[in-house]
């Protein structure tokens, strides 16, 4: 299966988007963890970005880096969203409102807490109406997110944003999920055009490790880690 | 798009185990739900509980033990399921056999359960395994355990359309050639984030749930788990067509003329390559709650005009939630394989608003051909067409 790369976003510790990115996996740059700044999603209105649960600003951050170099507007884009636990936060207090004798759960809370919220704030946000599937394979979200969209793309004809995140989880689920730290990366796929072409097979899809330590334990830090090797080899192109 | 052979189907709710219970409580007009408590939940309503999910599973499945795959399980083991999956392995590979399981909540019942147990700041109880229960992947990872399958395996979560999306994902991962064959399917098992969750948005029914009357309050809560074998060719009922939209419009409203909804029936007509007349019945969204049943009956009305037979059976299983479309699926192929279409079971008095032809009293003739809707928060709609294999 072949699709065309039409735009990148990224963000992880030390690589605040998809240009800092690049110069690392290139070997421009070093890669010097540091932590990601605050983010403010520029689709979503003033009211809601500042309710914004952490999941759905990771998710808009890399699809606006996405969405800053690419050839479609998001108006027209059909979206995969790949998230291994979407947002944890939300999980934890649902979870301990439910331990609470009174189960004053907030409404709020609740309807953000669906596995496709970040999808769907997306899709009001960028007033984008064409089908969306917001999906999960654990550590496995990225490859499982990169071939629900390649097939998208090939079968339908038309491009789609694939964008592949997860959130540290708060405590206690830390213990039992051990996501380090946040990661995400945004993929605008097309079915032609001026894009890099990938093969999607099953090497592209398989667990490569990374020469450098310092990336190959990102690599492993999150499931949208798992995106690094086929990054470095776009950002080397 | 082609055809693909629904070869084999399944589903367990709260009208019983495997595919005939599902008929005869269909047939007979018997309702699965009941006013009852699930677990320690205090709120008056209705919910659809599937029998015999107490024991826990053993063996090589009981790392996976929570309610959510213990219905997984009780589901695979009906209608020969199992052995049909046994004899696709071996037909074509177990890698070339694709797992695509929608599920909204998955096992976070068994979350709930942990997080009551701890001590404040404590972490959680050992029992615990967050990924084979809690974990949106679980159910799908499950099913691809049990069936002893390699192929490409994905959790689909899109809210209550969940379980209509994996059609669409299987069908492309077929045309693809990313795999032969697929199990879809759908699980979603009662817990207390969604009974209190949706009481919060004030949209649980304090009476069983009534679609399409003028008097409805919301929506009565249900679990299930259904599975369907999709093949490119093959004895059964045919997948003809799916469509997929995005309102666009509120996390948690309809839209309020169903214009995604009409999107997604629109897209599965033209998939399947057939105009709305040619559909025999259509399984409602339907769950009872005053915006959903207004703003889809504004979309059939105009896709389908006033005419088609329509119902929902949110009266007979509750919402399902992320396995409300496999039911529903099951439901449709039951309505084509045994010519009948179901009444809107607890419809006391028809809102007089609504205009599509919502059926009161169930229809005995063929149906060849049913479009089922099911449409899910973030505004995601899905709506699948089946008919019978020409």
């Amino acid at each position: 299966m072949k699709v065309f790369v039409d735009a990148i976003g990224f963000a992880a510790p030390g690589m605040e988007d998809w240009e800092s990115a690049r110069r690392v996996l290139r070997g421009e740059a070093g890669y010097e963890p540091k932590a990601l700044s605050l983010y403010q999603p520029n689709l979503l209105p003033p009211n809601e970005r500042r309710r914004a649960a952490p999941a759905v600003r990771l998710a808009f951050r890399i699809a606006e880096d996405a969405m800053r170099t690419s050839s479609f507007k998001p108006s027209e884009l059909a979206t995969v969203f790949a998230t291994s636990d979407a947002d944890t936060s939300i999980l934890h207090r649902l979870c301990t409102a439910l331990a609470q004798p009174q189960r004053a759960v907030s409404p709020t809370d609740f309807h953000n807490s669906v596995h496709n919220a970040a999808a769907g704030y997306w899709s009001i946000a960028a007033g984008a109406k064409p089908p969306s599937t917001s999906l999960s394979a654990y550590d496995a979200s990225f490859a499982a997110g990169l071939l629900e969209a390649a097939t998208f793309v090939v079968v339908e004809q038309k491009p789609v944003l694939l964008a592949c995140y997860d959130v540290v989880p708060p405590q206690p689920l830390f213990d039992v999920r051990p996501i380090a730290l946040a990661m995400g990366v945004a993929l605008v796929l097309a079915p032609d055009g001026a894009g890099r072409p990938i093969e999607i097979s099953g090497e592209t899809l398989a667990e490569i490790p990374m020469a450098d330590p310092a990336l190959e334990k990102l690599r492993l830090a999150n499931p949208a880690g798992r995106a690094l090797p086929l990054l470095q080899s776009l950002a080397r192109a | 798009m082609t055809p693909l052979s629904v070869t084999r189907y399944t589903l367990t709710s709260a009208l019983g185990h495997g595919v005939a219970a599902q008929l005869a409580a269909l047939r007979g007009g018997r309702t699965g739900l009941q006013q009852k408590r699930f677990e320690t939940c205090d709120l008056p309503c209705f919910i659809g509980e599937v029998s015999s999910l107490d024991s826990p599973l053993t063996g090589a499945r009981a790392q996976w033990d929570c309610r959510n795959n213990r219905l997984a399980w009780l589901a695979l083991q009906q209608d020969a399921f199992l052995d049909a999956a046994i004899a696709l392995r071996s037909r074509y590979g177990a890698a070339r056999v694709g797992v695509f399981i929608g599920t909204s909540t998955a096992g976070v019942h068994s979350t709930e359960l942990a997080y009551r147990e701890r001590g404040a700041d404590a972490p959680l109880p050992s029992w615990f395994h967050y990924r084979t229960t809690q974990n949106c992947f679980s159910p799908a990872d499950f099913v691809r355990e049990a069936l002893d399958l390699s192929g490409p395996a994905i959790a689909i979560a899109t809210a209550c359309s969940s379980s209509a999306k994996v059609f669409g994902s299987a069908q492309r991962a077929i045309v693809a050639g990313v795999c032969d064959a697929a199990i879809v399917g759908g699980v979603d098992s009662l817990c207390l984030t969604t009974l209190y969750g949706f009481n919060s948005l004030q949209l649980i029914s304090p009476e069983i749930c009534r679609p399409a009357d003028a008097n409805r309050r919301g929506i009565s809560i249900g679990e299930a788990a259904g599975f369907a074998i999709l093949e490119k060719s093959g004895e059964g009922p045919r997948l003809l067509g799916y469509g997929e939209s995005s309102d666009a419009h509120h996390m948690s409203a309809p839209h309020p003329e169903g214009e995604g909804a009409a999107a997604a029936m629109r897209g599965a007509l033209a998939r399947a390559n057939l105009a709305a007349e040619q559909i025999d019945y259509v399984n409602l969204h339907g769950t009872a709650t005053p915006a959903n049943d207004a703003a889809e009956d504004k979309a059939i009305v105009s896709l389908f005009g006033t005419s088609t037979p329509c119902s929902s059976t949110k009266g007979w299983t509750g919402h399902t939630l992320g396995a409300a479309a496999i039911s529903e699926a099951v439901f449709s192929l039951l309505c084509i394989e045994h010519g009948f279409a179901p009444q809107s079971l607890n419809t006391q008095t028809l809102d007089p608003s609504l205009r599509a032809n919502v059926l009161m009293q169930p229809l005995q003739k063929r149906v060849d051909r049913v479009l089922s809707n099911s449409f899910g928060f973030g505004g995601n709609n899905c709506s699948l067409i089946f008919g019978r294999a020409a």
